[in-house]
C-alpha cells in the first residue's frame, strides 16, 4: 500500500529499465508506530519461545514430585481460556468504538475486558497459591520451575495488560480520541490479541499435552 | 534495610580498585563541578543529555563506548602483564580477583564497548543516509541510550561497591549459581545486562522501522547504501536473538533469587540448556556486531576508490544470508560437550558456510578497490588492515567449527586468539574508521591525519604482536583465563603479547591526542562544504554538522549513490534548484523521559542486587510513574518556522554552489 508504480525516472537507473517501483517515502506515523510495536511483539514472542523450550525439555524432570496430570484442574484451565478468548473480543469491540469515537461502548468494552482479564489473574493466583500451599512450589522441581515460570511470565503479561488497559481509558476520560491515544490504543489491541495467541500455546502444551500424559 | 549491603561490600583491604574507584570519582566530581561551576549544566541538560536527536543521541552513545574502552582496556592490560609475570608464581594479582578481572573484561568489551559503538554509528548515520530527519521512535532512541549507560554504570560500581562476577562474560552455570557464586557478582552481571538489553532491544525495534518504514522518497530497497543493508541486517538480529538473552538471564535469576531450578545441578535443572540458550543468542550476537562494521567499509572502501561499491546486489545477498546462517550455527561453542559426531558434524558444516558469503565481501571491497582511484585517508587504511586481520580471524574459525580441531583447541589460548582476531580486526577498526569518516559529519571539522595514521600502525601492529603469541600459545597447549602456570614453553609468549599490549596501548594514545590536537586546531580543520570526502550517499548532501531536521527538503533519490547523482547531475545543470520554497518543519520535542526512566533503572538495579526489596519498589513505581507521565503530555512535536529553515539551509546551499562549481573546474 505504500508503494506505488510509476515510469519516472527509468533512465536515471540503469539497473531498471522500464517501469520502476518508486518508494514514495516516508509512511504515515499510524504505519510506523504499529509496526514498531509488531516487531515488539514479535521479539516478545521468541521471548516466550524460550520459555517454552524450557518447558519442553524440563517437562519430565519431575525429581520424585508431582506429574502434570496429577495438579492440572481440566475446569480452571478451561474457565480460564473463555475468559481469555471473550476479552479478546470485547477488546476488538472497544477498538472498533475507539476507531468510531464512541465514549459508551469503548468504555464498556473495556470494563468488560478489564474483568475478564482480572478473572483470569484471580484463577491462576489460585491455582499457584494453591500448588505452593500443598508443597508443589517451582523450587520443588525442574518441571515445576518450568511450569510455574511460563504461565507465571503470560501471568505478568496479563497484568501489564490490566494495567496499560486502565491507563487507556484514563487517557481516553482525560484526552478523548486524539490521534496519539488512538495510536496507543491500537498497540494495547495487538498487544491482548498477542497475549491470546500465546495463551492458546500454554493451554496445549502445558495444559492438554500435560494432562494426556 | 540495606539488605545484603554493609560496610563490608567496600574492599578496604584490596588497593587496586580502591584506588582505581577513587581516581575515577575524583575525576566524575571534578568534572561534575567544572561543568556546574562554569554554568554548562543547562546547556548540557537541554542540548545533550534530554535531547531525542538521532545525531546527538548517536555521539553519546559512541562517547559511552569510548569510555568503556578505556575500562575495558585497562583490564586487558592488568591480565596480559599477570600472564607475562605469573610464572612459577602467583603474579601479582590473587586469583579470585583475576577472575573478575577476566569477566568484566569481556562483558564491558561486548556489552558497553562494542554495542553501544556501532548502535552509536548506526543511530548518527542511518536515517542521514536515508534521507529522513529522525529515526521512528526518537524519544525511545533516548530511553535505550539512557539504560544502557545504567548497565554501564552498575558494572562499574561493582568495583568499589561489592564485586563483579567470577565466571566469565557469558556466567555459566553451575558456577554461577548461588551455591558456587553466593556474592553480589553474578548478580551485577545479570541486572546490568538485563536492563541494558532492554536498552539493546528498543534500539534495535527502532532501527529496523526506520530501515523499512521511513526511506525518503525513491530510496528502494535497492537503492539503499550498504550501511543502511547491514544495518537492517544487525538490527533484525538483535531483534530476534536479544529476548533470548533476556529470558536465559531471567531463569538465571529466578534460579539464585527464588531458588527454581532451571540450570541447577538438583531437582532436575539442565546444564546444557543454558549452553543453547545463551549461544543461541550469542553467536547471533558476534554477527550483531560485525555486520554493521562490514557496512562501514562498504562504504568507506567505495568512497575512497572513487568508484560504485563492486557487486552492491551479491553484497546485499550475502548479507541477507549471514543474517539467516548464524542462527543455525550456535551449536558450534560447544562442540566437546558430548552432542555425538552427527550432530556436531553438521554444525561444523553449517559454520563453514558463513565463510562463503564473508568470502563474497572481502571479494567485492577488493574488486571495488580494482582499478580506482584510491585514497589512504586514515579510514581507508583502517579498512585494509580490516581485510587483511580479519581473513585470519576467518580462516582460524573455519578450523575451529571442525569439530576434531576443536576438541584440541577448544578453551585455549588459539580461541582467545580467534576471537580477538575477528573481533578486533572486523569490529572495532569498523568501528574506527566508522569513527574518522564520519567524524566531520558529526562536529563540522576533520580529524588530524597524521596522528590518525599513527594510531592506525600502533594499534595494527600492536594487535599482530599482541595476538599471534596467543594463537602459538593456544597451539601449545596453553587454556583460557589461566591465573598462573608452570610451563616454561608458554613464558616468551605471554611476553610478548605483554608487549603488544604495550604497542596497542600506543595505540589508544595516539588516538586520543588525535582528538585533542584536532578540537586544537578545529579552525583550520573546519570543514564547510559538508562532503569531506567526495562521498557517494545522502548524509554528505547536507551541512555539518547538520542542522537538528538533517535536511529543508526531503531528498529525492533516483539511483544508488545517491549523492554522487545528484552531485553529478547539478554539474551538468551547473546549478543546484533555484529558490526552493521552504516550508515549516515539525520536530520532537526534547524529553527527559530517557534520563529519568534510566535513573529509576539504576536505583532498580542497584536494589535488586543487594536485595533491598523497598527500594526495588520505590525504583519500579518511579519508571512507571515517568512512562505515564510522558504519555500524558500534549505537544510532543515543536515547529521550525519555513524562514528559519530557509537561512539555515541558504548557507549549506551556498558552499555546495562553490564545491559543485570547484569540482566541475577541477575535472
Ligand atoms: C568464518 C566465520 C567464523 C567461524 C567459522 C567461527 C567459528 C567459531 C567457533 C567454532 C568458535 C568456538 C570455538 C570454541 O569454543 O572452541 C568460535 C568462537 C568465537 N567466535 Fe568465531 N567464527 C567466525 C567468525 C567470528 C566473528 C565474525 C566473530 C565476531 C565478530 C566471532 C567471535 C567469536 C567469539 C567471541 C568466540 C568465543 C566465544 C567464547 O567462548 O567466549 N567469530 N568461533
Ligand atoms: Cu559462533
Amino acid at each position: 500500500m505504500t508503494m506505488t508504480a510509476t515510469a519516472g525516472h527509468a533512465q536515471a537507473d540503469p539497473h531498471h529499465v522500464g517501469l520502476v517501483i518508486e518508494h514514495p517515502g516516508p509512511a504515515p506515523k499510524r504505519i510506523v508506530t504499529a509496526y514498531g510495536f509488531w516487531i515488539f511483539l514479535l521479539s516478545d514472542i521468541v521471548m516466550f519461545s524460550c520459555f517454552f523450550a524450557a518447558y519442553a525439555v524440563l517437562s519430565g524432570q519431575t525429581a520424585g514430585g508431582p506429574r502434570g496430570s496429577e495438579i492440572f484442574e481440566q475446569r480452571n484451565v478451561a474457565i480460564e481460556t473463555v475468559c481469555l478468548l471473550l476479552s479478546s473480543f470485547t477488546c476488538g469491540m472497544a477498538s472498533i468504538a475507539a476507531d468510531v469515537r464512541n465514549r459508551f461502548w469503548f468504555y464498556l468494552g473495556m470494563t468488560v475486558t478489564c474483568l475478564l482479564g482480572l478473572i483470569f489473574l484471580v484463577i491462576e493466583f489460585r491455582e499457584f497459591a494453591d500448588l505452593v500451599a500443598r508443597g508443589y512450589g517451582p523450587s520443588r522441581s525442574a518441571f515445576l520451575t518450568a511450569f510455574f515460570s511460563l504461565v507465571g511470565c503470560h501471568g505478568l503479561h496479563v497484568s501489564a495488560g490490566v494495567l496499560w488497559l486502565l491507563t487507556m481509558m484514563a487517557q481516553v476520560f482525560a484526552k478523548g480520541f486524539r490521534a496519539d491515544v488512538l495510536r496507543r490504543m491500537m498497540c494495547f489491541a495487538l498487544f491482548w490479541h498477542a497475549l491470546d495467541i500465546v495463551w492458546v500455546g500454554v493451554f496445549s502444551v502445558v495444559y492438554l499435552l500435560g494432562s494426556a500424559a | 534495610m540495606l539488605g545484603k549491603l554493609d560496610w563490608s561490600a567496600i574492599p578496604f583491604d584490596q588497593p587496586i580498585p580502591l584506588i582505581a574507584g577513587a581516581i575515577v570519582l575524583v575525576a566524575i566530581l571534578g568534572v561534575l563541578t567544572w561543568v556546574v561551576v562554569k554554568g554548562h549544566l543547562p546547556y548540557l541538560w537541554s542540548e545533550w543529555i534530554t535531547s531525542v536527536d538521532h545525531k546527538r543521541i548517536g555521539v553519546m552513545y559512541i562517547l559511552l563506548a569510548s569510555v568503556m574502552l578505556l575500562r575495558g582496556g585497562s583490564d586487558a592490560i592488568m591480565m596480559r602483564i599477570q600472564q607475562a609475570v605469573a610464572y612459577q608464581s602467583q603474579g601479582y594479582l590473587p586469583p579470585e580477583h583475576y577472575n573478575q578481572i577476566f569477566s568484566a573484561h569481556g562483558t564491558i568489551m561486548i556489552f558497553f564497548v562494542a554495542m553501544p559503538f556501532v548502535i552509536g554509528l548506526m543511530n548518527l548515520v542511518v536515517p542521514l543516509q536515508l534521507g529522513v530527519r529522525d529515526v521512528a521512535f526518537p524519544t525511545l532512541n533516548s530511553v535505550g541510550f539512557w539504560l544502557t549507560a545504567t548497565g554501564a554504570l552498575l558494572v562499574n560500581l561493582s568495583l568499589v561497591v561489592g564485586e563483579f562476577a567470577r565466571t566469565g562474560w557469558l556466567a555459566f552455570p553451575p558456577l554461577s549459581e548461588l551455591s558456587y557464586s553466593p556474592g553480589v557478582g553474578v548478580d551485577y552481571y545479570a541486572w546490568s545486562l538485563q536492563i541494558s538489553g532492554v536498552g539493546t532491544l528498543v534500539a534495535g525495534i527502532n532501527l529496523v522501522t526506520t530501515v523499512l518504514k521511513l526511506r525518503t522518497k525513491g530510496m528502494n530497497y535497492l537503492r539503499m547504501p550498504m550501511f543502511c543493508w547491514t544495518t537492517l541486517a544487525s538490527n533484525l538480529l538483535i531483534v530476534a536473538a536479544f529476548p533470548i538473552l533476556t529470558a536465559t538471564l531471567a531463569m538465571l535469576l529466578l534460579d539464585r533469587y527464588l531458588g527454581f531450578h532451571f540450570f541447577t545441578n538438583e531437582a532436575g535443572g539442565n546444564i546444557m540448556m543454558f549452553m543453547n540458550l545463551i549461544w543461541a543468542w550469542g553467536h547471533p550476537e558476534v554477527y550483531i556486531l560485525v555486520l554493521p562494521a562490514f557496512g562501514i567499509f562498504s562504504e568507506v572502501v567505495s568512497t575512497f576508490s572513487g568508484k560504485a561499491l563492486f557487486g552492491y546486489r551479491s553484497m546485499v545477498l550475502a548479507t541477507m544470508a549471514i543474517c539467516v546462517i548464524s542462527f543455525m550455527v550456535w551449536l558450534h561453542h560447544f562442540f566437546t560437550m558430548g552432542a555425538g559426531p552427527d550432530v556436531n558434524a553438521i554444525f561444523g558444516i553449517a559454520s563453514m558456510i558463513i565463510a562463503v558469503p564473508t568470502g563474497v565481501k572481502i571479494y567485492n571491497w577488493l574488486f571495488t578497490m580494482y582499478g580506482g582511484r584510491i585514497r589512504f585517508a586514515t579510514p581507508m587504511l583502517w579498512a585494509v588492515g580490516f581485510m587483511v586481520t580479519f581473513i585470519v580471524g576467518g580462516l582460524t574459525g573455519v578450523l575451529l567449527a571442525v569439530p576434531p580441531a576443536d576438541f584440541m583447541l577448544h578453551n585455549s589460548m588459539f580461541l582467545v586468539a580467534h576471537f580477538h582476531n575477528v573481533i578486533i580486526g572486523g569490529v572495532l577498526f569498523g568501528a574506527f574508521a566508522g569513527f574518522e569518516y564520519w567524524f566531520p559529519k558529526a562536529f563540522g571539522f576533520r580529524l588530524d591525519e597524521r596522528w590518525g595514521k599513527l594510531a592506525f600502525w600502533f594499534t595494527f601492529l600492536g594487535f599482530f604482536i599482541t595476538f599471534v603469541p596467543l594463537y602459538i600459545a593456544g597451539m601449545l597447549g596453553m587454556t583460557r583465563r589461566m591465573q598462573h602456570y608452570d610451563v616454561a614453553a608458554w613464558r616468551p609468549w605471554m611476553i610478548v603479547a605483554a608487549i603488544g599490549m604495550a604497542v596497542l596501548t600506543i595505540g589508544v594514545i595516539c588516538q586520543i591526542v588525535q582528538i585533542v590536537v584536532s578540537i586544537r586546531n578545529r579552525e583550520a580543520l573546519r570543514d564547510r562544504t559538508g562532503d569531506p570526502w567526495d562521498g557517494r550517499s545522502l548524509e554528505w548532501a547536507t551541512s555539518s554538522p547538520p542542522p537538528v531536521f538533517n535536511f529543508a527538503f526531503n531528498p529525492d533519490v533516483r539511483g544508488e549513490d545517491a549523492y554522487w547523482d545528484m552531485k553529478a547531475r547539478a554539474q551538468q545543470q551547473s546549478l543546484e534548484r533555484d529558490r526552493p520554497d521552504y516550508q515549516d518543519i515539525e520536530m520532537p520535542r526534547n524529553s527527559p523521559t530517557g534520563f529519568v526512566c534510566a535513573f529509576f533503572a539504576t536505583i532498580m538495579g542497584f536494589a535488586l542486587i543487594w536485595h533491598i526489596w523497598w527500594m526495588v519498589i520505590l525504583g519500579g513505581l518511579g519508571a512507571w510513574a515517568t512512562f505515564v507521565v510522558f504519555a500524558w503530555r500534549d505537544h510532543d512535536e515543536y515547529v521550525i518556522p519555513a524562514e528559519e529553515v530557509a537561512s539555515i539551509d541558504r548557507v549549506n546551499i551556498e558552499e555546495r554552489r562553490n564545491l559543485v562549481s570547484m569540482a566541475g573546474a577541477a575535472r
